[in-house]
């Protein structure tokens, strides 16, 4: 059947039963905006007010719901504007097709009005990229795309359209196949030849070992990455440490592989992480480390990391085995398929007295009896009052660590955060496409003054959609968390972290159409936050902090896991 | 037990069959460049198979570099094989074209003298130049080089190194070891 190239786009993405876009127009990609008008009851597109929160919003929308996000922009800078979320969705191992247009064929190269090479821009930052000058390549493309990014260790691919190719007048061939059934098209076939299409199955020999390997281990030690969440192998995670009767300590990235509050957590581990955690993992013999790349912030020096430990490694990507921390044996696969065939071999174990040694290591969290508004004050009001499926977004920083450390996250997906790129502005973005991929849950968004005020203006997306996310803002009036190295490495002298400027963060949600609170003591906080669960659209908090508080544990970067610089 | 590296540096050979479409040369490269790794030569040409290319990349790394960048290349979606080629398994060869000053006929015939002591051929006669292309291993074509700066180079034009596995196998071949190259092909 011939048919608008433009149409086969839209039809491709219905083949991967794609209903929701975000982005934004331009010059270039006008054609496909055109085609989404005659689709618009098919595919809602959200559009956004930056690029750049279009592709924050296509990634909490990835990682919130487990299916792939899409992503428009334009040539030029529609397209480079993307280019941070596309780093930030790559770093965490986030689906996401994004969609950009380029020049037309006789202008390429040439420096034409928004001509950028994006395709190569955007190379060391995706799983592929993808030019498209023959219109007739469209279908292969696409297939081949989402089969990329949702296969494997998952991630971000960009496809560059040709305007020419989008014209109106261009058809082709193009017949409808639904995703469970695109393997057997051509792009997908001819990569089938040297790439697995699937998980890896695990090895059997290599199940075998580790199960010996945990039979003689006296003081396990599990920790929980990003693979988990990925994989939705929480329940599997779960029945092996319960299995294992081992502690479990959980990275940023892990935040939701494993329940926050279970009786074997230890909390995070590494640059924040809990005592109970670091000494853990200092002490134990065994180290399972299930999707998990050891990165700078979880092995500090990874010389010395788990020096006691046989340290194993289970992961989809083996580039990633021995890449930061040797390990004494691997095991390559999806998490969920490896634990599973763990978990049928292994008896039930129970290590009473390294438990009894480790878990009373935790810190019991204490309410605080503070007049002024403390961190910790914030976040006990929110989660007294937020149901416990809340979805939580953060920013980047003093925030984030004390969300992440004092929120018990349940389930794969709701905690939403930059771990690996660090980007500050992810998180209103990131909630915007959580709350439109989960419209019965609960979004809240915790930020600092610093992260919000670089991406706020998708507040104006906020209002325009109805999506009542709540904004806690951690105003400290600096950047905090560079503060604290500024006071504990650089001597106290803060360059430039002072943020001692506007906007009035109340008046701007109000500008925005939505409302704004301004809190300064618990009572406040408590008021504040549930007229917001009840007002029915976005809300902002504006939290008035001290701008000396610190996230404790600290271990500065590079130095030994137990050496705390700060208690 | 943790796998021991070798961690002394030395010259790798990959040999990297890749589809040959438009930048995959430089997606290959880039891998290199981003993790700070200096190429010492690289050499891309077409195959037996059409739409093939093989690349063929010389690094100063050390062994622990130099798996870590073969199981990042095998990720690539254009990139249909990896090899390392190891020295004494397989032949190395390169190709140069020198060109050499030679104005006077004493000179000029020892610089024919000297090809032919090589079994290079001189491609190119001028009244003021010759020029003498080599073909061998690195040691060789160096070694005249070397000997013909005494007459004064004018211009060099040089391959990088080629490498093939020694005997009946090839890169086609599923001859990858399990630590290398776990169950078969590439992961997504």
């Amino acid at each position: 059947m011939k048919i608008r190239a433009t149409a086969a786009i839209m039809e491709c993405l219905l083949e991967q039963e794609v209903d929701t876009v975000f982005g934004y127009p331009g010059g270039t990609i006008l054609n496909l905006y055109d085609e989404l008008y005659n689709y618009k009851d098919k595919i809602h597109h959200v559009l956004t007010a930056h690029e750049q929160g279009a592709s924050h919003a296509a990634d909490g929308y990835a990682r919130s719901t487990g299916k792939v996000g899409v992503c428009f922009a334009t040539s030029g800078p529609g397209a480079t504007n993307l280019t941070t979320g596309i780093a930030t969705a790559y770093m965490d191992s986030s689906p996401v097709v994004f969609i950009t247009c380029n020049v037309t064929e006789p202008l390429l190269g040439k420096d034409s009005f928004q001509e950028v090479d994006i395709t190569g821009i955007a190379m060391p930052i995706t799983k592929a990229t993808y030019l498209v000058r023959d219109a007739q390549t469209i279908p292969d493309v696409m297939r081949q795309a989402f089969a990329v990014a949702a296969t494997g260790r998952p991630g971000p691919v960009l496809i560059d359209f040709l305007k020419n190719v989008t014209a109106p007048s261009v058809e082709i061939d193009y017949e409808f196949v639904p995703w469970t059934q695109n393997r057997s098209c051509s792009s997908i076939r001819a990569l089938s030849d040297s790439h697995e299409l699937k998980a890896p199955e695990p090895d059997l020999e290599d199940i075998d070992i580790l199960v010996d390997m945990v039979a003689q281990a006296e003081r396990p030690l599990l920790i929980c990455g990003g693979g988990v969440v990925r994989a939705r192998a929480d329940k599997q995670f779960r029945e092996f440490a319960e299995k294992l009767d081992a502690p479990v300590a959980i990275t940023v990235m892990g935040g939701g592989g494993f329940p926050g509050g279970h009786p074997l957590t230890t909390g995070m581990i590494g640059m924040h992480g809990s005592k109970a955690s670091n000494v853990a993992c200092n002490e134990c013999d065994l180290l399972i480390a299930v999707g998990c790349r050891f990165s700078d912030r979880v092995a500090l020096d990874p010389a010395s990391f788990a020096s006691q430990a046989k340290i194993v490694q289970i992961d989809i990507d083996r580039s990633e085995i021995d890449k930061n921390v040797l390990t004494d044996h691997h095991i390559i696969g999806n998490a969920r398929r490896v634990l599973e065939l763990l978990n049928q071999r292994l008896p039930q174990y129970s290590h009473p007295a390294w438990k009894d040694h480790i878990l009373p290591l935790r810190e019991p969290s204490v309410a605080e009896d503070s007049e002024t508004l403390t961190p910790k004050q914030v976040l006990e009001t929110i989660r007294r009052l937020a149901p416990q499926d809340t979805i939580v977004a953060t920013d980047v920083g003093q925030h984030q660590m004390w969300s992440i450390q004092h929120f018990h996250f349940d389930y794969p997906g709701q905690l939403l955060t930059s771990g690996g790129f660090g980007t500050m502005g992810f998180g209103l973005g990131a909630a915007i496409g959580a709350k439109v991929g989960n419209p019965d849950k609960v979004v809240v968004h915790t930020t600092g003054d610093g992260c919000f005020r670089m991406n706020c203006h998708e507040l104006a997306t906020v209002q325009h959609y109805g999506l009542p996310i709540i904004t806690v803002i951690f105003n400290n009036g600096c950047l905090g968390m560079v503060r604290q190295w500024q006071n504990l490495i650089y001597h106290q002298r803060y360059s430039e972290t002072t943020l001692d400027r506007g906007p009035d963060f109340v008046k701007l949600a109000e500008a925005y159409g939505l409302k704004g609170f301004r809190v300064t003591n618990q009572g406040e906080m408590e008021a504040a936050f549930r007229a917001a669960l009840e007002a029915g659209c976005g809300c902002v908090i504006d939290c008035r902090l001290d701008m000396d508080e610190m996230v404790r544990p600290m271990v500065a970067g590079g130095a030994h896991i137990t050496d705390f610089l700060l208690r | 037990m943790k796998k021991e590296f070798d961690t002394e540096k030395k010259l790798y050979t990959l040999a990297i069959l890749v589809q040959d479409i438009p930048g995959v040369l430089s997606q290959v490269a880039r891998l290199f460049s981003r993790k700070g790794y200096n190429i010492e030569s690289i050499v891309s040409g077409e195959t037996d198979k059409p739409g093939i290319t093989r690349i063929t990349i010389v690094l100063l790394a050390d062994e622990l570099m130099i798996s870590q960048i073969a199981a990042q290349c095998r990720k690539l979606i254009p990139v249909k094989a990896v090899k390392l080629l190891d020295e004494s398994a397989s032949i190395h060869r390169e190709f140069a074209l020198i060109k050499v000053k030679a104005e006077d006929r004493a000179s000029r015939d020892e610089v024919i003298q000297m090809a032919n002591l090589f079994r290079a051929s001189i491609i190119d006669v001028g009244k003021e130049s010759l020029t003498v292309a080599i073909f061998g291993d690195k040691s060789k074509t160096s070694a005249l080089i070397g000997l013909l700066e005494d007459f004064g180079i004018l211009e060099i034009a040089k391959t990088g190194t080629l490498a093939i596995e020694r005997g009946r196998g090839t890169i086609y071949d599923d001859n990858k070891l399990k630590e290398e190259y776990n169950y078969g092909k590439n992961v997504l």
